[in-house]
């Protein structure tokens, strides 16, 4: 079983069994129709290999992700749109495939972090912004207001 | 020797409990000789450690396979450098380098601190011995890398093959200086807490700090992507992988806190943000080794099957983290808060930053845990990977980017957007005259890549305005210009050169996924391949043995315009015995900046051999990049303000009250 570990990674996760380098997609494999083979390349991005640890078909040398690859490329040629295919491998393999996990209500949380996250943050330093100069504003006048009436009559 | 360091491991874990407790209650009690404690014992529990760690080194390097580690770790045939690297490839020894660094920066601090408030120094010292405490406990407890074997092996099991090259000597002592790091932020950050107050002289002690573990984190990140993109064989350079992620989320949280400190030490504002982002920062370094120590990733089921390690790193994490912030949240609302600031000011574009970075952070965070999380919950499995992190990390970094030029051609306190828009024309247009280049004359280039080189080019061209401007471009004369420019503080270059080199790494990444080509092909010897203007011949297949493995390398020559041979590329698959293992290693060619990349692969019944080929355009420039950040941060360190220990020159300028 082939596990891709980055390096980065690699030092840390010193534990992991590694086989070696990922080679990918063989010459066999590749599709004489230049723009099909385009589309099963990004298709296959998109995909885990399931034996892997968090690698992409495209990337691995495992034989259960050239399975793949080699399927994808089938329907491919059958026809299906990229939609299909996508449709038809997570009906065989489940949502676990999908490297991009869909918009759904399980994982709202997951999408809706760095959107939410922002405005909270955008709204909340505006909201402070606003408070701490009114403050401000609001204290210099209380005090000041009198001081100055009173160097103005001086 | 293997006891000895095996005994001053136990007396480093001895005095960094004396360390935590002693300097401490000497605080709150107000005795000075306890709080004098601290220094003596953080450095005497620093040369323990060293001696223990030391001890270590010279059984890996003797090939002691009495020592359980070393026999798992090593092979008596193996090179002496990696016999020595071999000492933090694996978990126990890994856990000392991270103690070791954890100990040497409380004895920097020991050793530089004469100028600090005594009180505020016991304190650091203090917290730095609680977390040296519970990882010297850790290592003791359940990962001893001194665990002797009896009878002693006679062979060792050789180090992991893809960990035997230079980049092991260099990757993981560069990112744990970085990660441990920030522990010193957090120190100071929950000793100001404890005390209560931030003085003036807490962000002028914190900053330097955290310029110096972003620098070393930005140059072992970076060491381990071009380690990770020659060493796999298919060149990729940065996966979004959970244990990169691990590293990357200090670092981005790092980066938010480098820009917070400037504004608090300038300006004294922001206090209350930075302090929780200096507690956060060395959370998420806790948070990466807790993640990558516990076997958490990998599976959930792996935890649970062995969960004593996991479980203590998730104990210590609790403990720190939750400590700590609950401390904040008990004492933060008797900080005061600091200055006012219009919005937009340089203050204004650092908090626009620090939002940015934030949120990036906290995406990546709940991009690496959700799984987890998810599977816990409902039991669903989903996998979150590269697409993810493009769609989401990606459109947050755009804005960042764009205004980073913006940042320090900004005033403190109030300044003019029109001003810096006018000072940044000339930028603005070479951004987009690379745009429309790109466009033109590059085939095949997308409105993206078009978009990313112009934000390079609009990144590195806003870091040369800036020093342009500060030295009185326009303005002045030339040799005025150019005293003015010399004359410039060190931080001012710190900055600008760190801008550069983060729209240098730009150019690289968009460079290298954009305009990148590859090619698949079988091959037999004498026959040539063409990719993006190189000509290769295949030469053959020659097999060669090395020290602990045989190998097959496939040899290629470079062809030139005119027929004849420029240069030689070779890859090999090697295999080594011991592990069973075979790795590939891949050969490159670099011509400027880009590289020429080749791995080899499996060999056909026929004499032939799957070849892969890919041009990596610019590709380069994304460490080289790194390297100028780093520099940028080194320069930022020596200037003087920031010298440790250098009385300051003047006495800061009460800003002029408006109505006095």
């Amino acid at each position: 079983m082939m596990a891709r570990v980055s390096l980065a990674s690699l030092v840390l996760l010193l534990g992991l069994l590694f086989a070696g380098s990922a080679f990918a997609v063989k010459p066999d494999e590749v599709l004489s129709d230049p723009a099909l083979e385009a589309r099963a390349r990004t298709l296959s991005e998109g995909l885990r290999c399931m034996v892997c640890q968090n690698q992409s078909i495209d990337e691995s040398d495992a034989d259960l992700a050239r399975d793949l690859r080699i399927l994808v490329r089938q329907r491919l040629v059958a026809g299906d749109t990229d939609q299909q295919v996508m449709d038809y491998v997570v009906s065989r393999y489940g949502e676990f495939v999908l490297l991009k996990p869909r918009f759904s209500l399980s994982n709202a949380l997951l999408w809706g972090t760095p959107v939410l996250l922002l405005l909270a943050g955008g709204i909340f330093i505006v909201l402070t912004a606003r408070s701490r100069r009114s403050t401000a504003t609001k204290s210099l006048t209380a005090e000041e207001q009198a001081a100055l009436e009173k160097m103005l009559r001086d | 020797m293997v006891e000895t360091g095996h005994f001053a491991l136990v007396l480093a874990f001895a005095l960094s409990l004396v360390q935590m407790l002693v300097p401490l209650y000497g605080a709150r009690a107000g005795n000075q000789k306890m709080m004098a404690v601290g220094g003596p014992v953080a450095v005497t529990g620093f040369a323990l450690t060293a001696l223990s760690f030391a001890a270590l080194a010279i059984a890996y390097a003797s090939s002691d396979f009495s020592v359980a580690s070393v026999w798992e770790n090593s092979h008596s045939l193996q090179p002496l450098i990696y016999k020595i690297t071999g000492t933090w490839g694996n978990h126990e020894g890994s856990m000392l380098l991270w103690v070791l660094i954890l100990t040497f920066f409380g004895a920097l601090v020991a050793a530089f601190g004469s100028n600090l408030p005594a009180t505020l120094k016991a304190n650091v010292l203090a917290v730095q011995g609680a977390i040296g405490a519970a990882f010297f406990l850790f290592i003791l407890a359940t990962s001893n890398p001194f665990t002797r074997l009896n009878p002693a092996p006679i062979e060792g099991r050789d180090l992991n093959p893809v960990l035997q090259d230079l980049g092991l000597a260099i990757h993981p002592p560069l990112l744990y200086l970085g990660y441990v790091g920030f522990s010193i932020c957090f120190s100071f950050s929950v000793a100001a807490l404890i005390e209560g107050r931030i003085d003036a002289s807490w962000a002028r002690w914190v900053r330097p700090w955290t310029l110096v573990a972003w620098m070393f984190l930005t140059g072992g990140i970076a060491m381990g992507s071009y380690w990770a993109y020659y060493e796999l064989g298919w060149g990729g350079f940065w996966f979004w992988d959970p244990v990169e992620n691990a590293s990357f989320m200090p670092w981005l949280a790092g980066t938010a806190l480098l820009h917070s400190a400037i504004v608090m030490e300038k300006r004294s504002a922001l206090k209350i943000w930075t302090l929780l982002l200096a507690i956060l920062t060395f959370s998420l370094s806790l948070l990466g080794t807790f993640l990558v120590r516990s076997g958490v990733l990998t599976s959930v089921h792996a935890f649970a099957t062995d969960p004593t390690r996991g479980v203590f790193i998730l104990c210590i994490l609790t403990l720190f983290i939750g400590g700590s912030l609950a401390l904040f949240a008990l004492r933060a609302s008797r900080l005061t808060a600091g200055g006012l600031f219009h919005p937009i000011s340089r203050e204004g574009a650092l908090v626009l930053n620090n939002l940015f970075l934030t949120t990036a952070t906290a995406t990546v965070l709940v991009g690496t845990l959700y799984p987890l999380a998810l599977e816990a919950v409902t039991g669903g499995k989903i996998s979150v990977g590269a697409p993810f992190f493009d769609l989401t990390f990606g459109p947050l970094m755009l804005p960042l980017l764009a205004i980073v030029p913006f940042g320090p051609l900004l005033a403190w306190k109030r300044g003019d957007v029109f001003a810096a828009a006018q000072r940044l024309m000339a930028a603005f247009a070479a951004a987009l005259a690379a745009m429309l280049v790109t466009v033109l004359f590059v085939d095949g280039a997308s409105v993206f890549a078009a978009l990313g080189v112009g934000l390079a080019v609009w990144l590195v061209c806003g870091a040369l305005t800036d020093l342009a401007v500060k030295s009185g471009f326009g303005s002045v004369t030339p040799a005025i210009m150019l005293r003015r420019f010399a004359g410039l503080p060190r931080s001012v270059f710190g900055t600008a050169l760190a801008h550069l080199g983060l729209g240098l790494t730009l150019l690289g990444i968009v460079g290298t996924l954009s305009f990148g080509t590859e090619k698949i092909l079988s091959m037999h010897a004498g026959e040539t391949v063409e990719l993006s203007g190189n000509t290769l011949r295949f030469e053959g297949l020659y097999p060669a043995q090395g020290p602990n493995y045989s190998e097959d390398r496939g040899r290629f020559v470079v062809i030139g315009a005119d027929g004849n041979a420029k240069g030689e590329i070779s890859s090999a698959k090697r295999f080594f015995p011991v592990r069973q293992t075979t790795t590939t290693e891949s050969g490159i060619r670099t011509v400027w900046f880009s590289q020429l990349y080749l791995s080899l692969g499996d060999e056909g019944n026929d004499g032939s051999v799957v070849v892969r080929l890919w041009w990596k355009p610019l590709v380069t420039l994304i460490w080289g990049g790194a390297l100028v950040m780093m520099a940028g941060a080194a320069m930022s360190l020596m200037d003087r303000r920031l010298r440790v220990g250098a009385p300051s020159r003047r006495k800061k300028l009460v800003p002029s009250a408006s109505l006095s």
